[in-house]
């Protein structure tokens, strides 16, 4: 194969015409629709052709290749872009074709041509920030990508809830820009360019508080974008309002350039880093992980569920970048390679079954029209063919075998079990601690899962809208069926698929790690024979032999035997109703009391009467957690930010006299500076 | 190849028949110690024997998820069995995965088994699968955790070698963080296989069950396959604990004289720890269920010290 170039260009071009295209049908929903979204599956084909090719001959597009002459606009495909080019032309794919299903409902009440034009730009400047090979064309390509993700957040504006997150992720997304611009600055001073390339292993050579300062910008700066807690509080808030085909791509990709930064700086411009890097990234995966599934677990809006699923995923991979900056520290490339892939092929991973997870959750929420799971019910009925890729989803994301989430989770596993020996000091503890605390996160994440689709798709429909419910159009389906089938395919073909990072970890390290990742072929191994294997591909094919065998036992048994049905046991009473039903705040109640440290939960009792307060007419209750992050962080932020502005308003005096003597000082002051100079 | 097909066809013979074999085990030793006559040692053959004969009754509320979880728990679980190195050092199925692998595939079977809780719709099931799916979410770090303390002594998570490292060190068992982690491991096979102080396995008492309650609509073969099943699991945990930890007499090599003897010590092995699980199970009262969290934090605990040790000796 040749080089990936003209793919690349080309599917920059159709995202361009997809997003021109968008323009020209503004007033023609029905003709957005298709035209629009079909330059979008194009532009996804020709993004995956190219991330393939480059992904199969690193060599040939390692350089940088200028799209416009007159400004420095280059781009790159290395390994590492080509990676995330790849996650994303996958699912851009799925999400595009879906989007011809799921917006024909909407085209008479909403205008597509611009949800046509955003949704391209959005796919274009995701495109651009995972290949440009500069800052300048990172952070311009960076803002395409923020300023279009806030537009299509925003596209159900007529609802309050809608533009207060938009509003929030759009200020919180900028204060991270201006974090990384930072950053860039520090770099490109001592680099004297802008291009990446003269950053490879730069920062490392800087004074070590100068070090420190273009770490902590950067990843606090890119931590905003991933949703690392604490700066994960727009998350929850913006995923959820958008359409849910857009909800998939902030989800599964939007927050992964955030993950792409972080690994462009900690692998790339960073050479082996100080151990307290490591040790943070660490820690902040840890609580990042643990946070985001707990409050997953309190919430009972579908969406906001998988919003906040998506923070604790984004936390397992940073913990594998913080392992991998401590062995990089302490001096084990081999190891710190196997954290790299067990992060890198989460980020996939997570993209793919996230994806899965909100476009299944989009096709409920068209079909009930409410994202509140205690009024679905008794979906895997009506929409059999949602319920079956949400279960798979479910099941992914839970990290179970033989599904693809398991296999990166694993890899993180082994990466954390070896750390124990890489050091004598006490830090190692860090090590089989961060380790329990993933087993913690990934055991509530499959409680949170349970619950996530029994409530709302086994058992007895809770409402009527719920009982009425319509399967997902076609196209929906086969979007749908694409993103199973990958969770199957990277699940157990991760023997075939872990070669691919050879180039990356090359790149990053100096090592090629597949040789010490597979054992016999079909096994994956954990650096050496002795330290561990798996196969997930084996592990389905013996399930199937002993399922299939215990099938055909039992139904030859059952051939002769009566198999009845009848109501399920409901105390006696006459017939069981949705109101026996578990619902999901009793589901996830134990958790509530358990962990109540963390919730601080409340709950009101409020009963009304007329004669006597034993014969109560109305009960009211309500209960709730605490938002505690928004309340004990930043609304003392907010607060202190107004006062600021507030004691600002004395020199804004209205008057013109001041206003030039203002620029006058600022010029002097200027001058002086430049003097100096 | 061959031997590999062979290993795990003996293996899995060998867990479908001992599985029963324990629970009657465990019940007829318990009901000596509390004076009762009890049921025969063979009695779970028998109960297994009538399930599979008889027909059953569906809810029909219910829908494939509930028909699937059956076969989903007992092949998920009968595969970890494979994992496990149970009459010699070398498990049959060690190449597919390691501790990690078979604590995933049981987490695979009790995410099954939950959701066919609360396919039902009846109350019971959810109540069941809610308190299932918290208890293990916080057995689960304290099983890591001393899972880890073990893995990192072989410097592998592969059972095999875990346990062909164990046996090759004697007296290993008495190094305080291998006796921690043992301790933390009894207390998450205590809550794992739902004994009491956790769960009671012989109540049908609405409010305290736990494994009871997600189970409750199934009838005739689908029960038999889930009560062999849960008796896997058991004989499975305990196997992992006994030659993780204590692998006196495993034999390496896969040869008759030397299974035979490895055998022989695994069913005493596992007389000795079924007698303790019977004592703990009747010195003690279960539970409320808000405490059994002080309980696995203990646990965890424990393994933490375990680990902390290391430093130490």
């Amino acid at each position: 194969m040749g080089s990936p170039h003209p793919f690349l260009v080309s599917a920059l071009l159709a995202f361009l015409a997809g997003a021109v295209s968008g323009l020209v049908t503004w007033r023609r929903p029905a003709a957005a629709r298709v035209v629009a979204f079909a330059f979008a599956v194009l532009g996804s084909l020709l993004l995956l052709v190219a991330a393939f090719r480059a992904l199969a001959h690193p060599s040939s597009a390692i350089s940088s290749l200028p799209l416009v002459t007159l400004f420095p606009c280059t781009v790159r495909l290395d390994p590492l872009s080509a990676w995330f080019t790849l996650t994303l032309a996958l699912l851009a794919l799925a999400v595009s074709v879906y989007s011809f299903g799921y917006l024909r409902p909407m085209e008479r009440t909403r205008n597509l041509g611009a949800l046509g034009f955003f949704y391209n730009a959005l796919l274009l400047g995701l495109a651009l920030v995972f290949t440009a090979a500069n800052a300048f064309f990172f952070l311009s390509a960076w803002e395409v990508m923020a300023v279009s993700a806030f537009c299509l957040v925003v596209f159900e504006h007529e609802k309050a809830e809608t533009r207060s997150a938009a509003i929030v992720y759009i200020i919180m997304s900028h204060a991270g820009t201006v974090m990384m611009l930072a950053a860039f600055l520090l770099l490109a001073a001592s680099a004297g360019s802008v291009d990446f390339a003269a950053f490879h292993l730069l920062a490392s050579k800087l004074p070590p508080a100068e070090q420190g300062a273009v770490f902590l910008l950067f990843f606090a700066g890119f931590g905003v974008k991933a949703g690392i807690v604490p700066l994960h509080v727009w998350l929850p808030d913006a995923h959820p309002v958008a359409p849910s085909n857009v909800s998939a791509l902030m989800s599964g990709i939007v927050i992964k350039c955030g993950i792409y930064g972080m690994a462009r700086v900690f692998f790339d411009f960073f050479g082996p880093p100080p151990l307290w890097t490591g040790t943070l990234v660490l820690a902040v995966g840890v609580v990042t992980a643990l946070v985001g599934v707990l409050y997953a677990l309190q919430e009972h809006d579908l969406k906001r569920l998988l919003a906040y699923h998506s923070i604790e995923n984004i936390g397992i991979i940073v913990m594998g970048f913080g392992a991998a900056l401590m062995f990089r520290a302490l001096g084990h490339p081999n190891l710190a390679a196997i954290a790299i892939v067990g992060a890198l092929y989460h980020t996939l991973n997570h993209a793919i079954f996230k994806g899965l997870l909100f476009l299944a959750a989009g096709s409920v929420v068209q079909s009930v029209r409410t994202r509140n799971m205690e009024e679905m019910g008794g979906l895997v009925r009506r929409m059999p063919g949602t319920a079956l890729f949400f279960l798979i989803g479910a099941i992914a994301i839970s990290g179970l075998p033989p599904l693809n989430g398991f296999v990166s989770e694993w890899l993180t596993y082994q990466a954390l079990l070896a750390g124990f020996g890489t050091t004598h000091s006490l830090t190692r503890l860090m090590f089989p601690i961060a380790g329990a605390l993933l087993a913690l996160t990934a055991a509530l994440a499959a409680a949170c899962f349970v619950k996530a689709f029994g409530i709302p798709f086994l058992a007895l429909p809770r409402s009527e809208a719920a009982a009425t419910a319509q399967e997902a159009e076609p196209a929906m389906r086969y979007a749908m069926a694409l993103l199973a089938a990958a969770c199957f395919v990277l699940g157990l073909g991760a023997t075939w698929i872990l070669p691919v990072f050879d180039s990356i970890t090359q790149q990053a390290l100096g090592v090629p790690i597949s040789s010490s990742l597979l054992a016999h072929g079909i096994a994956l191994q954990a650096g050496t024979p002795q330290s561990g294997t798996v196969s997930p591909a084996g592990i389905a094919l013996v399930f199937l032999a002993l399922a299939g065998t215990a099938v055909y036992l039992v139904n030859r048994r059952l051939r002769h035997a009566r198999v009845a049905t009848g109501p399920a046991w409901d105390c006696g009473l006459p017939g069981l109703t949705s109101d026996n039903e578990y619902t999901a705040t009793a589901f996830s109640k134990p958790l509530r009391l358990i962990f109540s440290a963390f919730y601080r939960p409340r709950r009101e009792i409020r009963p009304e009467y007329e004669v006597s307060p034993y014969y109560p007419s109305v009960i009211r209750f309500e209960s709730g957690i605490e938002a505690t992050f928004e309340k004990r962080l930043y609304d003392p932020l907010k607060d202190w930010v107004f006062g600021l502005s507030r004691r600002m308003r004395a020199i804004q005096a209205g008057s013109i006299h001041a206003y030039l003597a203002y620029i006058f000082v600022t010029l002097i002051l200027l001058l002086l500076f430049g003097v100096r100079q | 190849m061959i031997a590999v097909f062979f290993t795990a066809v003996v293996q899995l013979l060998l867990l479908l028949t001992v599985a029963p074999l324990v629970s009657g085990l465990i019940k007829t030793l318990k009901a000596r110690l509390q004076v009762r006559r009890g049921p025969g040692i063979l009695q779970p053959y028998h109960d297994l024997h009538k399930l599979f004969r008889k027909g059953m009754v569906l809810p029909d509320t219910a829908s494939w998820i509930f028909t699937a979880t059956p076969y989903v728990v007992f092949s998920a679980t009968a595969i970890a069995g494979l994992m496990i190195p149970m009459i010699s050092a070398k498990a049959p199925l060690g190449l597919f995965g390691g501790v990690l692998a078979v604590v995933y595939l049981l987490g695979l079977g009790r995410f099954f088994l939950a959701l066919a809780g609360l396919d039902t719709g009846s109350s019971f099931g959810g109540l069941g699968s809610s308190r299932e799916m918290t208890i293990a979410a916080l057995a689960e770090p304290a099983m890591m955790l001393a899972v880890f303390t073990v893995a990192i002594g072989a410097n592998s998570t592969s059972l095999s070698e875990i346990a062909k490292v164990a046996t090759s060190t004697t007296w290993h068992f008495l190094a305080p963080a291998q006796m921690l982690a043992f301790a933390a491991l009894f207390l998450v096979l205590i809550a794992e296989t739902g004994r009491i102080p956790v769960d009671n396995p012989a109540t049908h008492l609405e409010l305290t069950m736990i494994h009871e309650a997600m189970i409750l609509e199934y009838s005739g073969p689908y029960l038999g396959l889930l009560e062999w099943g849960a008796s896997i699991k058991q004989l499975l945990l305990m196997t992992l604990l006994i030659n993780a930890f204590l692998p006196f007499g495993l034999h390496s090599k896969w040869s008759l004289g030397g299974l035979l003897i490895s055998l022989v010590y695994l069913l005493l092995k596992l007389l000795v720890l079924a007698a303790s699980i019977v004592l703990v199970e009747t010195t003690n009262a279960k539970m409320r269920f808000f405490r059994v969290p002080d309980l696995l934090a203990m646990a965890f605990t424990l393994a933490a010290l375990g680990l902390v040790s290391t430093f130490l000796f």
